[in-house]
């Protein structure tokens, strides 16, 4: 992923670069080990629920972000309690990046009345008001009006409050996204709009699907100024985020951010992925992987040994585990459960 | 007869369409190289090519669009929308274009299109992948909405709709894909609007659809069986155009209605089958009409609660039990 891009728009010109990643200065040892963490959680909550997919204690549709936790950890990094996330159904990592509970979450993938949406949800449909997480949406592309909404009330409020607004590359040919990016542009909406190009919409190609190949210059023609990002890399995204937050923070508008990543498995758990080569698989988890890069960042800075790691390794083990035992062990819904919840007063 | 599987009846059915009509053209999201998300529609890429059979971007607004506009200048497009509930994305397309297209123009324009989608519950895909949608498309005057329960009637059915001069909602039960089924060997073409009797009694008539079909019949053989309760079931087939000549002679002969759908409850197709069999028939029934529906909720994802929510054989029989005596 060296290739990085930026489109470079204001009101009234609208102009296109591309350049290298620039130099930033050195984060220091604590920030490094919790983008790890953070990171391993995602990926080790991800690894349990596709083996209880696999057990069958998981059903419907499951979809999960193992190869892209670079792009949640380093986004989440860059925004504070004022600021709201919304996503896709691939939101499980978003939800542990936001700080929701591995357990609630779990619980929901088993249909628990302890998951997050008392298991009326499912892996798709999942919310925390409370940590500012929207959902959880599974219409490719709902997501992207809703976190333009969000926005606007952010801005009518006086917040200060950003909207982080994710969506996929197959999103991007939705109608209403660029109906959202319209109206977030003519009204100055502090709305960052995160394009997780992990080269697939379910078995079709980016190439396949889009007439436009550089997804980051897709806000370019409401003005929206766009950056391409190594989305492999945790720090690339922070530096990114910083940026395209003060952007919004600042009253300028919305922002349009393009990673560029990578999801190791199929689109959701019963897609056998065909459509791409082992080779293509194996190289981005062999020399791209978000995950062990940053290890030998922490362990040749000398942060920490690799035992240590492994310990830190061990802690998030725990962690998942006791999520997956509370999810097994969290009851069923009550049947009255049906029809709690339909409206406040029905 | 050969054994088909009712995805493999889709397939068939357009590969027989598209072999006698060059103009008949696919296309939907993942449909070609992958065969459709439920394999309903694997082979076609292969045997048709990318210019017939097209994997689109997930624009579902631009397919049907497409459809409508390719359909309009004398082509007969099928389009496939992946799930029945992404056409609320692109319901404008449906409800407000190709449904009023022909009347709009005093009847110049013909829309010789199909829109399969799969529908309906029981996978565990929550909220907004498992609506069973039927009845939307039955409140739009303009539109033709086809359910078929068995792989013999998905072929000759959506062969017919692919012939027919109007646009035809087709809806396939997501839950029905994998199963097998006797369908007759060479070209297959059935009349739409036409309702089955698939079992006789004289107790009580079963109005069902699609996937409420084989819990229906289930249902009735538990109702003989242990209850001494003989049903008709008829599986409709089509709600539009409704074989209402089937439904009331053989409510008329029973003297009782029970609808079984996935519908929730307001609104349901049931609901304007009791409203028809109590217009014409009022004075043959011998009590209420019963329906089966699901509540009126959005579907849940838990396994214990979408199970509750669907109408199962076990749930028809004891309802039909406790309201016919
Ligand atoms: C409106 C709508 N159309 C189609 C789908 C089916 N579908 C679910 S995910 C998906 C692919 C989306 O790809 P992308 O936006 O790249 O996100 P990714 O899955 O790669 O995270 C499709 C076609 C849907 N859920 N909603
Ligand atoms: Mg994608």
């Amino acid at each position: 992923m060296a290739k990085v891009s930026q489109s470079k728009t204001g009101k009234g010109k609208s102009k296109t670069t591309s350049r290298r990643r620039s130099k930033r200065a050195a984060p220091d040892a604590d920030q490094l080990l919790d983008y790890y963490r953070d990171m391993l959680l995602i990926r080790r909550f991800e690894e349990r629920a596709g083996q209880m997919y696999g057990m069958g204690l998981i059903g419907g549709f499951c979809h999960l972000y193992i190869g892209q936790e670079a792009v949640v950890v380093g986004m989440q990094g860059a925004i504070d309690d004022r600021d709201a996330v919304v996503t896709s159904y691939r939101d499980h990592g978003h939800m542990l990046a936001c700080g929701m509970e591995a357990k609630g979450v779990m619980a929901e993938l088993t249909g628990r009345i302890g998951g997050y949406s008392k298991g009326k949800g499912g892996s798709m449909h999942m919310f925390s008001k409370e940590k500012r997480f929207y959902g959880g949406h599974g219409i490719v592309g709902a997501q992207v009006p809703i976190g333009t909404g969000l926005a606007f009330a952010a801005k009518y409020k006086n917040t200060g409050g950003v909207s982080l607004t994710y969506l996929g590359d197959g999103a991007v040919n939705q109608g209403q996204v660029h109906e959202a990016f319209n109206m977030a542009e003519l009204w100055d909406l502090p709305v960052i709009y995160i394009i997780e190009n992990n080269r697939y919409g379910m078995g079709t190609s980016v190439s396949r699907a889009s007439a436009a190949k550089e997804l980051y210059k897709l806000g370019e023609p409401y003005g929206m100024p766009g950056e391409q990002v190594d989305g492999m890399d945790v720090l690339a995204v922070r530096q990114a985020a910083d940026k395209a937050v003060k952007h919004c923070r600042d009253g300028n508008g919305p922002y349009v951010l393009e990673m560029m990543t990578y999801r190791y498995r199929g689109h959701s758990m019963s897609d056998p992925a065909k459509y791409r080569s082992k080779e293509e698989v194996a190289e981005m988890r062999e020399q791209h992987d978000p995950i062990s890069n940053l290890s030998k960042v922490i362990v040749d800075a000398g942060h920490k040994t690799e035992g240590e790691l492994k310990e830190l390794d061990k802690e998030v083990r725990a962690i998942v585990a006791e999520a997956a035992e509370f999810a097994q062990e969290s009851p069923e819904p009550d049947p009255s459960e049906l029809f709690t919840d339909v409206l406040v007063n029905a | 007869m050969a054994e088909l599987t009712y995805r493999e009846a889709v397939a068939d059915a357009i590969a027989q369409e598209m072999r006698r009509d060059e103009d008949v053209v696919f296309l939907g999201e993942d449909v070609g190289a992958a065969g459709g998300v439920f394999k309903a529609t694997v082979g076609l890429l292969n045997e048709f090519g990318s210019v017939r059979v097209r994997d689109t971007p997930i624009s579902e607004q631009a397919i049907l669009g497409a459809a409508m506009g390719s359909a309009m200048t004398g082509l007969r497009p099928i389009a496939e929308i992946m799930f029945s509930d992404f056409l609320a994305v692109c319901w404008d397309i449906v409800a407000n274009e190709i449904a009023k297209a022909r009347y709009m123009t005093g009847g110049q324009m013909s829309m010789p299109l199909v829109i399969r989608t799969a529908n309906g519950g029981g996978s565990r895909f929550g909220a907004q992948h498992s609506q069973s949608v039927e009845n939307w498309a039955m409140m739009v005057p303009g539109l033709k909405v086809v359910a078929p329960s068995t792989p013999a009637d998905v072929k000759g059915l959506l062969a017919a709709a692919i012939r027919d001069p109007d646009p035809v909602m087709f809806f396939e039960q997501k839950s029905l894909y994998p199963i097998k089924g006797e369908v007759p060997d060479g070209e297959l073409v059935q009349e739409l609007g036409t309702a089955k009797v698939l079992r006789d009694g004289g107790d009580v008539t079963i109005a069902a659809l699609a996937a409420m079909v084989p819990r229906a019949l289930d249902a009735a053989g538990t109702l003989a069986s242990d209850h001494g309760i003989e049903a008709t079931v008829i599986d409709l087939r089509s709600l539009v155009p409704l074989d209402t000549q089937t439904i009331l002679s053989e409510v008329s002969k029973t003297g009782r209605l029970v609808t079984v759908e996935e519908n929730p409850r307001l609104c349901g197709w049931g609901a304007e089958i009791a409203s028809i069999v109590a217009d014409e028939i009022f004075w043959d029934l011998d009590g209420p009409v019963i329906r089966i529906t699901t509540p009126h909720i959005p579907l849940p994802a838990a396994d214990a609660l979408e199970d509750a929510t669907m109408p199962s054989a076990e749930r028809i029989v004891r309802e039909i039990v406790e309201k016919l005596d």
